[in-house]
Formats: C-alpha cells, sequence, structure tokens
C-alpha cells in the first residue's frame, strides 16, 4: 500500500508540475506583469514610471523563465517562474499583487468556506442517499415515481434560481432567516441556515437519481435475493446489505470532493456574503490579482489529487477485497 | 423520547431566543445592536487602499473621506459646489511670485507667475483619532517605538495593541504626507500631476527612489531627513506649499484625501519590522483626526466607523440651496457634527440580496438595479419620476442628482478613417454623432437615468450651459423650448457631403466600415452593441464591433489602434478644467499614455486651454469655455453621449440626506430615527412558520398510502409478496 501511496504522489507531482507551467503561462504570456500592473494601479492618471516601480518591487521585472544576465542557479531562480510559481510547491504563496499576505487569508477565510461547505456536503448526503433508499424501498409505487419526476425537475432547475428563490421565499417572504451575511462562531449559524438548506435542495435531484440506479442495480443481485430468502426484513436488506456494496461507486463520487470543501462555493459565497475561499477566488479574477488567482488554482489542484488518492484508501476500507498493486 | 434529544431541542430553543430578542428571526444585524443610533450601509468590493497618498477610488473615499481630514472640504448642502475650511482656520489664498521670489498682484497674467504659493493655517486644538501609535510611557516615550518580531508575536491586528494614544494635529503633519506623494514604495496616482507642479517634488522623488534603493529590502524608509523644496511648516499650525506658475486647481487638490495629514510616527510604528508580514499597515488601518475611525477592518465580512471621541467643533450648517429648507435640511443647524455613533458596512456583494434587505429595513440607503428599477419607480404621464406605491407605503424617499461625471464614444483622430481634421472627415463624425440616439439609448438602457450631453462639461460644473445656450447645433435643434435630434436626411446629407453616400465610399465604392472596440462583453452588452449597430446602420454605415478583454483594450488605446471606443470620466473636482484636459493635445494617449484616448489635438483649443485653466471662475473664463466647446462641437473628437443621473432610495427615518458629488465627509451630517426603525423592522419582519409546517405536513401525509403498501407487503406470505413484485414488474 506505501508504494502505491507513494507512486500515486509522484502521479500527483507531476501533474502539478504541468497545472502550474500551464497557469504560468495562461498567467504571463496572455497578461503581461504590465497590465497586472495597470489593473492594480487603476484607471487614473497612470504613468509608465509608476508602472515600472510597481513591476520592480513585485519582481516582474525580471525575466520570464531564464535570466541570462544572472549566473549559477541565479540563471533558473531569479525569474518571475521561480518566484511566482516554483514557491508554491513549498507553499509558499507569497503575497498578494495588493500586498497581502496570501497564505494568511487563506488560512483565515478557509473556515468560513467550510463552515457551509461541510454540512452542505454531510445533510446534502445523508438526505440524497436516503431518499434514494427511501425510492428504491418503494420501487415501483407511485412514490418512486413521482420522486424520479420531482428529482428530474429539481436537477433541471439553475442553482441560481435556488439561491435567488430561496433568498426570496425564506428570507424575504417568511422572514424566518437573514437573507445573506455572516457572522463569527456560533452566530454564523442563523446566516447557514439558508445556503445550507438550498445548498442541500440543489443538490437533491441529480444525486438522488445517481444513487437511486447504484441502488437498483445492486438490489438485483443475488446477496439481495439470499438475504430476503433469509427472511430478513426488507428496510434491513436495504441499510445494512445493499448500502454497503454500494459504497465503491459513491466512494468515488464523494471522497474526492472532501479536499475541496476547503475551497468553498464561488456562487454561493457571493450570493451570501460568506467570506469564504470561493469569494476569495472571484474577487480575485474581478480585481485581476493572479497572484492569488494563481495560489488558488494550485491549491484546488493539490486538494484535487489528495482527494484522489483518498478515494482510493477508501476503496480498500469499503471493500475488502480491493487491494492496491 | 431520549434524553439526548430532549437536550439538542433545548439548546436549539436556547439558540431562538438569544438570537431573536428582538422578535424578528431574519436580522442579519446582532439583536443588541437594535434601537441603536448606527447606520446601515454595505460595500460590494474590498476597498484596495486606505492610504490617502494612493486611495483614489469612490469605495475608498466612502471611508477614509470621513476619517482623514484635508485642510478644505466642500460645502455639504450649497450647490454649486463651494470649497470652504475643514482642517484650515480660513481659505488659503495663493501669492503669486515671480522668478525671482518677488510678490505679484492677485491678477497678474500667467506667464508672469512663475510660482503661487499657498499658505494654510490648520485649526488648533484638532486631536487624532486613538491609536497605539501615539502611546507614551511615562517618560513621554513611544511604547510601541522598537518593537521586534518576538513582541509581535501574539499581535494579529491593531487592536491587539492594549495602550493607545492621542496628540494634537500639527502643520508637520501635512507636510509629511505631502512628502510621502514621493515615497518609492508607494505609488500615489497623483505623483506624476503633482510632480509637475509642485517645487521639487520631482527631485525629492527620485532622491528618495535612490535611498530606497540603497536599504534592505522592505526597510523602512525615513522621509525626515530628506526636505521637499515646495512644501515647509511655517510654524506649529502653518505650513506652506510653492506650486509652479499658476494652478487655481490645487485648491480642490487640497479638499481630497492626498493632503490630509500623516503623522510621522504613525508611518514609523507601522513601518517596524514584523508589522507588513501581519498585514497591520497604514494602507489598512488608517489613522486620522475626522469624524469617524476605522475600528473594524474585516472587508470579508464587515467594516465599522465608529465615532471619533476626539472630533469636535464641527456644527451642521445652516445656510444651504434654496430648496433645503424646504426639504427640512436645515432643522439640524449649528447642531454638533457628528449626529451618528457608529456606520456598519456589510458585504453585499449582489445586487438583489441588498435590495431585498433594505426593503427589510436592514439597510438605510439603496441605489436602483435596473433589475429592481421597475418595482421602485413609475414615470407619470408628463414623465416625472416618482416612488412605487409600494416604496411610498414604506415611507421610502427618492433622491435624483446628476453626476459629475461624462459617458462618450471616442474617434481616435489618428485614424485614417474616421480621424483627421478636414471638413469631410468632421462631416463624417457629424452624421454618426445625429444618427446615434442618445435619447434612445438613455431610455432603453439606463431607464431614463441620465441626460443626453451636448459637450463635455457636466451640469453643476462651471462652464455647463442649460436652454437653448447649451445646445449641440450641430447635432440637434431648438424646437418648442427644447432640443431636436436633427433628422437622419440631415445625417445622410452630411455624409454624402464627407464622401460616402449611403455609407459607400463615392470613389471605390466600397461599404464604410467602422471598428468599434469595447471592452464590454456579456448577455447585456450584446443588446446594447446590437442598438448601436442599428444605429450606423441608419445611416448605411457597418459598426464591426470588435470585443476584447480590458488589457488588450487598453493597449489598443495606447498605441491606437481603435478607431471608436468608449470611455467615461468622473471629476476628480468640479472644475472644467477636469473634463477638458481630457481632450488637451499634450495629454494624447498615443504619445505620453495620457487621458486624452481620442489623440485629438486643435492648436487653438490647447491654447485656450492653457489659458483658461489659470482663470478664476468670472465671466471671462465662462465666455473661453464656450469658444473651447464651440471647437469641440465643430471638430467632434467624441459622440457626445450621457451624463449619468443617479437615483438614491432612503428610509423614512434617515434625515439630512443629499446627495452630495465631490464631497466625501458627508456621513457626519446624517441623522437616524433608531427607534422608528426599530419599530418598522419589527412591523415588516414578522416570522411565518405556518408554510413550513404545511409542506412538511404534505410531505409526511404523502407517505403515509406508501407505508401502508410497504406495511401489508412486508406481513404479506411469499406467494402474495411474489404476486405483487411480478404484478409491479409488469407495469409499463
Amino acid at each position: 500500500m506505501t508504494s502505491y501511496l507513494i507512486r500515486r504522489a509522484v502521479y500527483g507531482f507531476f501533474i502539478l508540475v504541468l497545472v502550474n507551467l500551464l497557469t504560468f503561462a495562461l498567467f504571463f504570456f496572455v497578461n503581461s506583469p504590465d497590465d497586472m500592473a495597470r489593473a492594480q494601479l487603476g484607471a487614473k492618471r497612470v504613468t509608465a514610471d509608476a508602472i515600472t516601480k510597481w513591476k520592480q518591487e513585485r519582481g516582474y521585472d525580471k525575466p520570464l523563465i531564464l535570466n541570462t544576465n544572472s549566473s549559477g542557479a541565479g540563471v533558473v531562480t531569479n525569474t518571475i517562474f521561480f518566484d511566482k510559481s516554483v514557491k508554491l510547491f513549498v507553499f509558499d504563496f507569497g503575497r498578494s499583487d495588493q500586498g497581502r499576505d496570501i497564505g494568511y487569508d487563506i488560512g483565515t477565510r478557509m473556515w468560513a468556506s467550510l463552515a457551509i461547505a461541510l454540512p452542505v456536503f454531510v445533510v446534502g448526503l445523508l438526505v440524497t442517499v436516503t431518499f434514494a433508499l427511501l425510492m428504491t424501498l418503494f420501487r415501483a409505487t407511485y412514490v418512486d415515481f413521482w420522486g424520479v419526476v420531482i428529482c428530474v425537475a429539481m436537477m433541471s432547475i439553475s442553482s441560481l434560481f435556488y439561491i435567488i428563490g430561496g433568498q426570496f421565499v425564506i428570507g424575504k417572504l417568511w422572514s424566518l432567516v437573514p437573507i445573506s451575511g455572516y457572522d463569527e462562531g456560533f452566530s454564523a449559524f442563523k446566516f447557514l441556515i439558508l445556503p445550507m438548506v438550498i445548498g442541500v435542495l440543489g443538490g437533491i435531484g441529480a444525486s438522488t437519481r445517481w444513487y437511486r440506479t447504484i441502488f437498483l442495480e445492486e438490489i438485483s443481485k443475488d446477496y439481495v435475493r439470499t438475504a430476503r430468502s433469509k427472511g430478513l426484513p426488507e428496510l434491513r436488506v436495504l441499510f445494512r446489505h445493499v448500502l454497503q456494496n454500494a459504497m465503491i461507486p459513491i466512494l468515488t463520487g464523494v471522497v474526492v470532493v472532501i479536499p475541496t470543501l476547503f475551497l468553498g462555493s464561488l456562487i454561493m459565497e457571493s450570493f451570501f456574503s460568506i467570506p469564504g475561499l470561493g469569494s476569495y477566488t472571484i474577487d480575485a479574477i474581478q480585481s485581476q490579482d493572479f497572484a492569488i488567482v494563481r495560489a488558488m488554482v494550485f491549491l484546488g489542484s493539490v486538494l484535487y489529487i489528495t482527494g484522489l488518492i483518498l478515494t482510493d484508501i477508501s476503496y480498500t476500507l469499503a471493500d475488502p477485497r480491493v487491494r492496491f498493486e | 423520547m431520549p434524553t439526548r434529544s430532549y437536550c439538542l431541542i433545548a439548546l436549539l430553543a436556547a439558540w431562538l431566543l438569544a438570537g431573536c430578542g428582538d422578535g424578528v428571526w431574519n436580522n442579519p444585524y446582532r439583536g443588541g445592536d437594535a434601537g441603536a443610533n448606527i447606520l446601515y450601509s454595505a460595500f460590494a468590493e474590498r476597498p484596495k487602499h486606505f492610504d490617502p497618498v494612493q486611495a483614489y477610488s469612490e469605495n475608498e473615499y466612502a471611508f477614509i473621506g470621513n476619517i482623514y481630514q484635508p485642510p478644505l472640504q466642500y460645502h455639504y448642502l450649497k450647490r454649486p459646489y463651494e470649497l470652504i475650511p475643514y482642517a484650515a482656520s480660513d481659505m488659503p489664498k495663493p501669492l503669486y511670485l515671480d522668478a525671482q521670489g518677488n510678490a505679484l498682484p492677485e491678477d497678474a497674467p500667467a506667464d508672469r507667475v512663475a510660482f503661487s504659493e499657498y499658505v494654510i493655517r490648520i485649526r488648533p486644538g484638532i486631536r487624532y483619532q486613538p491609536h497605539p501609535a501615539f502611546a507614551v510611557d511615562a517618560a513621554g516615550k513611544p511604547v510601541y517605538a522598537d518593537l521586534t518580531r518576538e513582541r509581535l508575536r501574539g499581535v494579529h491586528t491593531i487592536s491587539d495593541f492594549r495602550q493607545q494614544g492621542t496628540r494634537e494635529l500639527v502643520a508637520a503633519d501635512y507636510v509629511h504626507q505631502i512628502k510621502r506623494l514621493a515615497h518609492p514604495r508607494l505609488h500615489s496616482p497623483i505623483l506624476g500631476l503633482m510632480a509637475d507642479y509642485i517645487v521639487g517634488l520631482k527631485e525629492l522623488a527620485a532622491t528618495l527612489q535612490k535611498a530606497a534603493k540603497a536599504l534592505p529590502s522592505g526597510a523602512f524608509v525615513d522621509l525626515a531627513p530628506h526636505a521637499l523644496e515646495g512644501a515647509r511648516v511655517v510654524d506649529r499650525y502653518t505650513y506652506a506649499v510653492r506650486v509652479k506658475g499658476k494652478y487655481p486647481q490645487f485648491l480642490y487638490w487640497l479638499a481630497m484625501p492626498f493632503f490630509s495629514p500623516v503623522p510621522p510616527e504613525v508611518e514609523r510604528f507601522y513601518g517596524q519590522p514584523g508589522m507588513a508580514e501581519k498585514n497591520i499597515t497604514l494602507d489598512w488601518f488608517p489613522v486620522g483626526t475626522g469624524p469617524y475611525m476605522l475600528t473594524v477592518n474585516n472587508p470579508n465580512r464587515q467594516m465599522v466607523l465608529e465615532r471619533n471621541p476626539h472630533y469636535q467643533g464641527a456644527v451642521y450648517p445652516a445656510e444651504g440651496a434654496p430648496d433645503d429648507a424646504e426639504a427640512g435640511r436645515l432643522k439640524d443647524a449649528g447642531n454638533a457634527l457628528p449626529f451618528i455613533d457608529k456606520v456598519v458596512f456589510s458585504l453585499e456583494k449582489e445586487q438583489i440580496p441588498y435590495w431585498n434587505k433594505f426593503l427589510q429595513g436592514y439597510f438605510d440607503t439603496s441605489g436602483i438595479s435596473s433589475d429592481t428599477f421597475d418595482q421602485a419607480v413609475q414615470f407619470s404621464g408628463q414623465g416625472d419620476v416618482t416612488l412605487s406605491e409600494e416604496m411610498q407605503a414604506r415611507g421610502i424617499r427618492l433622491q435624483t442628482s446628476t453626476a459629475t461625471s461624462v459617458f462618450y464614444m471616442g474617434f481616435n483622430l489618428l485614424d485614417p478613417a474616421v480621424g483627421g481634421y478636414t471638413e469631410q472627415a468632421r462631416k463624417l463624425r457629424q452624421a454618426i454623432t445625429i444618427a446615434i440616439d442618445q435619447e434612445e439609448y438613455i431610455s432603453i438602457f439606463r431607464n431614463g437615468r441620465g441626460l443626453p450631453a451636448h459637450g463635455p462639461i457636466p451640469p453643476g460644473i462651471f462652464g455647463y450651459r442649460e436652454g437653448a445656450d447649451g445646445i449641440n447645433p450641430h447635432v440637434y435643434d431648438w424646437v418648442e423650448g427644447k432640443p431636436r435630434r436633427k433628422s437622419i436626411e440631415a445625417a445622410k446629407q452630411l455624409l454624402t457631403e464627407a464622401g460616402f453616400p449611403n455609407g459607400r465610399d463615392a470613389k471605390s465604392g466600397q461599404p464604410l466600415l467602422i471598428n468599434l472596440d469595447t471592452s464590454q462583453t456579456g448577455p447585456a452588452a450584446k443588446a446594447m452593441l446590437d442598438w448601436y449597430v442599428k444605429q450606423f446602420d441608419k445611416i448605411g454605415v457597418q459598426l464591426v464591433v470588435r470585443a476584447t478583454d480590458y488589457n488588450r483594450f487598453q493597449d489598443k488605446l495606447r498605441n491606437g489602434s481603435v478607431q471608436m471606443y468608449f470611455l467615461g470620466w468622473n471629476a476628480d473636482y468640479p472644475d472644467p478644467e477636469n473634463f477638458m484636459f481630457l481632450l488637451h493635445g499634450p495629454q494624447s494617449k498615443v504619445k505620453i499614455a495620457g487621458e486624452n484616448a481620442s489623440n485629438y489635438a486643435n492648436p487653438e483649443y490647447d491654447k485656450l486651454f492653457d489659458q483658461m485653466k489659470h482663470m478664476p471662475n468670472s465671466p471671462e473664463r465662462q465666455v473661453i469655455v464656450d469658444r473651447m466647446v464651440d471647437i469641440l462641437r465643430a471638430d467632434v473628437p467624441w459622440v457626445w453621449s450621457w451624463f449619468p443621473k443617479d437615483y438614491t432610495l432612503r428610509h423614512g427615518w434617515l434625515y439630512n440626506s443629499k446627495p452630495n458629488k465631490m464631497a466625501h465627509n458627508t456621513l457626519q451630517y446624517l441623522r437616524i430615527d433608531a427607534a422608528r426603525r426599530a419599530e418598522l423592522r419589527h412591523a415588516w419582519n414578522r416570522p411565518n412558520v405556518w408554510p413550513v409546517i404545511l409542506i412538511l405536513l404534505i410531505v409526511a401525509l404523502s407517505f403515509i398510502p406508501a407505508i401502508q403498501a410497504f406495511r401489508r407487503r412486508e406481513r404479506a406470505t411469499a406467494t402474495q409478496a411474489h404476486a405483487t413484485h411480478v404484478a409491479a414488474e409488469a407495469k409499463p
């Protein structure tokens, strides 16, 4: 297992190198450091001197990949690529183009993202698996039929509609929770209810249908027939045997998401004014703060690769027959 | 029910009671704030800078305008805008000097004036907000002067410094800030401009640049040893600024945060090792003498301004514009400012939640987006704007004002097709200007919130003319007491005279194609751009829209490869010079990356500009401005588009509100009836639980038949169950 994990980590490292090269090329060949300087210095009265000074201070006046004016290791290290991209591998995110410490900002904001993403993930998973099992339990009845119809309808609706509709109905019409906002600590709870409800509702349609398909496939297998013939109640058959044996496809879609929960949701955080990493990324894109965008793309890649490795590990826990080779 | 479940329910109930103490459940603020003298506002975008030497955007000025105290300010109520003293004890008058330093009379011609000296006296007794940089020990030494990284270990924000102090504002603080304009590590957007005026600023910038290079990276750059020839301390409360030539607009700059005081010890405090790494900088935690101080700076969630306990002496104005008394805006005359204790700015990135929270009473003011326009505003048969019945029922008030801004569609005068100064070129541009129906544009895309522009100067700025005198005769006729756009036939005639009959080149027969470069993309922009294509099509000209990203668009402007483009300008100060310079030849975008993106250059206009910019507002100046506007109208470097009109809504419990496009210290004038607000919030936000109960009940009931069927199946014998199963499987 250890050698397998090491091998996966090495593969992951090379994927990160590629992602890093690609984002570097995108950011620095499509947008020059001059563009970044202008974006930060504003639209009014920007002089060439100010641009030069801005680039000098942030190290954007160096050559992109090779510094032929340097000697020794400086040829490689005294470059924008080394400063801005290679250091990401040791999680040195540096400072944003506005001068703030990116690592500090990420550390502060990820908790807000997690505060919403984690409950949505856990509650959403529980609700959708339960609904799917119920639909399987009541298969070929009106519950199953209307369940599928409702699921298809729900998955056809844009997530933006859920957000705006939810804010209007639950926040404004019924006045049950604040429409948007955030607070520290325990006071954050009342702000999280609405995004949580909307997040769960928005995911019910697609996930329930997916899990229902998995369970229906599983329920026609021999071991289920055996369990029933032993006289086990249907609920026990479903929740004990079917659910356990359907874990592999469920884990494939679920575990990979867990590490990326830290990154938050771009739209949700923006509409609910939740100061997480999703809105951090959106803000950075809007203000053309490429230092932050680079850091977030890199972090996203790291977390996604971590998620894939965790998925593999989870297979062995869910099904002892799975072995690493 | 298990004991654990009871505990959970009890906890939930306790939370509900604790969180909803004011009887409403959707209050986004803490329950204890209900009824407090707090103004609730919002911000959509995190401000980039709070350092007054760098800040230059509206969303930054919304905060620091209320924190810093420049020597001058704009009168809150009077229109046209009038400068009055703020920290200064009186209005400074320039002393004109010749090259030898001899005093010249007030009416000395600009070419004789080598320098203008502004001597500014500030009021004694003004004190800074409490701040750790001013904290001193028993011996009078600063408590936080020699901080080490070790001592900063437990410090994460400015409030982690326990001790605070204050001190009196002195003239040296203003001089220090003027020197900071040349600071090599700060990027003052006005350094380039001010270096041309303030004596010695350019040289100081070069000296400081060298000094900074000699220091280790990030080390504190001490400005104290470096003198600035053009700014000197006269005495404790007086300083003098010397600018080159005659520059009457300098007074307007003295009302902007760029010329606010910054105490040297504050800069030294923030410049200590380890502070920047913790994001504790002047750019994040401003220090001023104004009515408010920033006590919470969490742009991820909330920013809070609280009353500066040391701010005193300011009173509400006793006179204003003619309609102010009638509107009740003079009732507080003579009362001490500020009225409001605290201003809470919450992050609200999207318009729809902002609007809904405004209607719930959780924000005191709101703009009107196009999504909510019809809900908020209606037009009467006479075209007057009134509030909708829903808004009126809530006691909401509407305030409209014309912004000191201009939006235009520019021609690149260097372009061989649409540029040039021949009669044909002018006629082509005039034809296009007539064809683009700005009135229709304002109606469709701005919900009527704009005024068609007849020149570059917006209303409210000296030089703007109303009525028949103010119309652009090349585009409009004055008919029945109002301007009427010339007909498309007139535009087509001009196009024919320009050598493009029916939109085709008279010589080659080729259709006339004009490229419009824009960074506006997306569905909303598409509708607008399609509309422009149709306007050009009315005279047979083909408009090709070249959508591009903002950076490429700026590149194209700089290298002059555009034919037409969209831009706008917000006034820095209420003077025609601040608009006319956008077409001043030496400001050419292609030549010096200036603000003249049309690269317009007319020797007569340039000469008049140089003359006009040195003049005080007077009938003579108006004559020159009129002539300049006439030249522009004839040359048509821009399609004169529109001046935006701002519609602002405020709740009835907010008093003294008046749009002021120039002043940024306006929060101190606002007053709130917090009790009335709490009462209405309570009435508007009663929780409705029954729909949720109903939905849960319906869902639960809908499961009953299924559960019964399931139980029947569970109790059935194997044969019965098999029969049911086969029947179910047989269903399509």
